[in-house]
């Protein structure tokens, strides 16, 4: 079940060309280029240190890139959901909201707050200090935060790291409502299993390198030839990234 | 910003505990501290320059002879004294701070005490040249040197009263009384009185009593003169020597005051440095930093906001605390304005040092317990009097006290208070210029926080 498909007519929500990020002699990301189109809904997958933070992170506009270049479609910031919410836990879930959405200078914070706490379902929790929500409630405000300004494209780091599996059934179903509605969604996931059912593309990333840009299946395929007793998406990856040295 | 420093307040007010510890704390010990500093002990430098030739250091009462040398001696039981051969050189050893103060013993000083026992003229005078920059340091020199010449003071007195008591029984019983190099022949007034009735008592209207008359006629004179001669010399008991106080570099603060300065100062640092540094630490505790910065405020926005916020809550918690304070102790309310600008800058300075610390820190805790740690020797260093250490290494604390604001803010505060030296313009530009230079290393710090 992917959330998203493919939509190469559209106008590509992000354009990614050449991306390099190096901290010191260390490099992080190299000459990594994809597109992400409206809609869609793309997994980063790939072992620790490949760099799927550090790609989120510059998309997110929290880190610059050494070279390369991102281009968005209409110039909007996307929004932004790290791995750790990052909220104020002395501050209550509409106080978080209230005050991220007039440092994001909405039209009308008061009634974008509102909009916010319904499409979450967050009302009734409303006045509570979010240091004193579950974790899946967190990081339902988390990502509250980053569709306040009704961002083209949601990046998202390790979304559903810190879930249950209830909340984390709750959480795609949610995020699958916003591809649906045309918001692009990428983010990045240990958890292979998770990209496979709920993606409809994955970049795999190892050491800082693009290795493999396709669908769930394409990826599968483009395994098994060579593996024929690779039984499922996880074991595939895994074969995958040793063939690759990583 | 604004939006910012609303949800700083938002958080400070549900966090009492942290808030009252952070009022209170500082402010307990900052009291401590200047109770403490009020009482300094040890022996102060004092330049002496002693003009009094060689030899001549005596002073002739009567029969009796005073020797100044020997309270001089009692004099270097309470100071260092650094000899000197000039009055110049003695006044520039205070100048340089090589010495708290400076004794000068001007070179007729024996005549003019002389001149006051014998003829009741003039008023015997040393100079104390008193260094004003530090007012635990002045105090404490002035209180040193003033005690002993109030002994001097005694023992003049104790001698030319032992004099003048011993005249005024001969004027009395009678005997031989040295005046002006020469021994007179007193008959005194009992024998004068006897001698009177005796020949009152064989008065003859046309006796030939010349004589006898003759005699109380004389004593009558010289009791006159022998009096007038007492009363000069009995005048001078009082302050036989004068000591002649000048401060060298203006106005003082007068210890009491200092001491609460110090006290609003400490936590003036405490506030700022803890605040500052907490509340920037907590933006990345809580991960929020990387959310803000990807465009909602720039770094140095946010910078500016915690400093803001600290300094502005470190200077109305230091206000409040010198209006309360000013009810004990002397601090100037006209002055008020500058109170403003001293505690203002001051919190300027220590919320950007703070957010320096705030910036390497990696959470709350650890960012206040580097702010604390800091804190205290930043304050013990610029506190360290001058002459309690080698040159060497007062230079090095020198250095090290200017390159972090607590010393400045001390002297701004001192002079916003009472008015003291030095004026308050250089340490207030002196503050500003540690806010920016601070500011920079903090948005140094901060390329570690994404």
């Amino acid at each position: 079940m992917s959330l998203g498909t493919q939509t190469d007519e559209r106008v590509a929500t992000v354009a990614v060309r050449g991306l390099t990020k190096r901290f010191g002699a260390r490099l992080a990301l190299d000459r990594i280029t994809f597109e992400l189109y409206p809609g869609e809904v793309v997994a980063v997958i790939g072992p620790n240190g490949a760099g799927k933070t550090t790609l989120l992170s510059i998309l997110a506009g929290v880190l610059e890139p050494t070279e390369g270049e991102v281009t968005r479609a209409d110039g909007k910031r996307f929004g932004w959901v790290p791995q750790e919410p990052g909220l104020y836990s002395k501050l209550s879930v509409a106080e978080n909201l209230r005050l991220f959405a007039r440092l994001e200078r909405t039209a009308d914070p008061d009634q974008t707050v509102n909009a916010m706490l319904n499409q979450t379902g967050l009302e009734d929790r409303a006045d509570e200090e979010v240091g004193r929500l579950s974790g899946g409630n967190q990081q339902r405000v988390n990502i509250a935060i980053g569709l306040l300004c009704e961002p083209p494209a949601l990046l998202l780091d390790e979304p559903s790291a810190s879930l249950d599996p209830r909340q984390r059934e709750r959480l795609w179903e949610f995020i699958g409502g916003l591809a649906a509605r045309g918001t692009t969604i990428l983010f990045s996931t240990h958890n292979v299993a998770e990209a496979e059912r709920y993606a409809g593309r994955v970049l795999v990333l190892g050491d800082g390198e693009l290795l493999f840009s396709g669908t769930p299946a394409e990826f599968e395929q483009a395994v098994q030839p060579r593996n024929q007793t690779a039984g499922d998406f996880e074991t595939a990856f895994v074969r995958f990234l040793d063939e690759h040295g990583h | 910003m604004r939006w910012l420093l609303v949800k700083d307040l938002q958080i400070l007010k549900r966090s009492p505990l942290l808030v009252g510890l952070l009022v209170v704390y500082p402010v307990v010990i900052a009291l401590m501290i200047g109770f403490a500093l009020s009482s300094p002990p040890g022996k102060p430098k004092v330049a002496l320059y002693d003009a009094v030739p060689t030899g001549r250091g005596h002073v002739n009462i009567g029969n009796q002879q005073i020797d100044i040398a020997h309270y001089a001696n009692q004099l270097f039981e309470s100071i260092t004294p650094i000899r000197v051969s000039s009055r110049a050189e003695a006044i520039a050893k205070v100048r340089d701070g090589k010495a708290q103060a400076a004794l000068i013993i001007p070179a007729d000083i024996i005549s003019q005490i002389n001149n006051l026992i014998t003829q009741g003229t003039g008023n015997p005078t040393v100079e104390l040249f008193l260094n004003s920059r530090d007012p635990l340091e002045r105090q404490f020199a002035q209180q040193a040197i003033t005690a002993r010449a109030n002994q001097v003071e005694q023992g003049i007195s104790k001698q030319v009263l032992r004099v003048a008591v011993s005249d005024l029984q001969k004027v009395l019983n009678g005997g031989t009384l040295n005046f002006a190099g020469q021994s007179v022949p007193l008959l005194g007034l009992k024998n004068s009185r006897a001698i009177v009735q005796g020949t009152i008592a064989s008065l003859a209207p046309d006796s030939q009593l010349r004589p006898a008359l003759k005699q109380v006629v004389d004593f009558a004179d010289l009791a006159v003169t022998g009096l007038g001669f007492a009363t000069p010399v009995l005048g001078s008991i009082g302050s036989p020597l004068t000591v002649k106080q000048i401060e060298l570099a203006g106005k003082t603060t007068p210890t009491a005051s200092y001491a609460a300065t110090i006290a609003v100062i400490v936590s003036l640092m405490f506030v700022g440095m803890l605040l500052a540094a907490a509340m920037l630490a907590l933006e990345r505790s809580e991960h929020a930093y990387s959310r803000l910065v990807r465009g909602l405020i720039k770094p140095e926005g946010l910078l500016s906001e915690k400093v803001l916020l600290a300094a502005g809550a470190a200077a109305a918690v230091t206000l409040a605390m010198s209006a309360f304070v000013s009810l004990f102790v002397h601090l100037e309310w006209v002055r008020f304005p500058l109170w403003v600008a001293a505690l203002v800058l001051g919190g300027l300075a220590f919320a950007a040092l703070g957010v320096a610390i705030g910036g390497v820190a990696r959470d709350v805790s650890v960012a206040s317990l580097m702010a604390f740690v800091v804190s205290l020797p930043i304050a013990f260093i610029a506190l360290v009097p001058g002459d309690a250490v080698s040159g060497t290494l007062k230079s090095i604390l020198d250095a090290v006290a200017f390159v972090f604001p607590f010393k400045a803010a001390l002297q701004a505060a001192a002079n916003a208070f009472t008015g003291s030296a030095p004026g308050i313009g250089w340490p207030l530009v002196h503050l500003a210029v540690l806010t920016l230079v601070f500011g920079a290393l903090a948005r140094v710090a901060m390329r570690r926080f994404a």
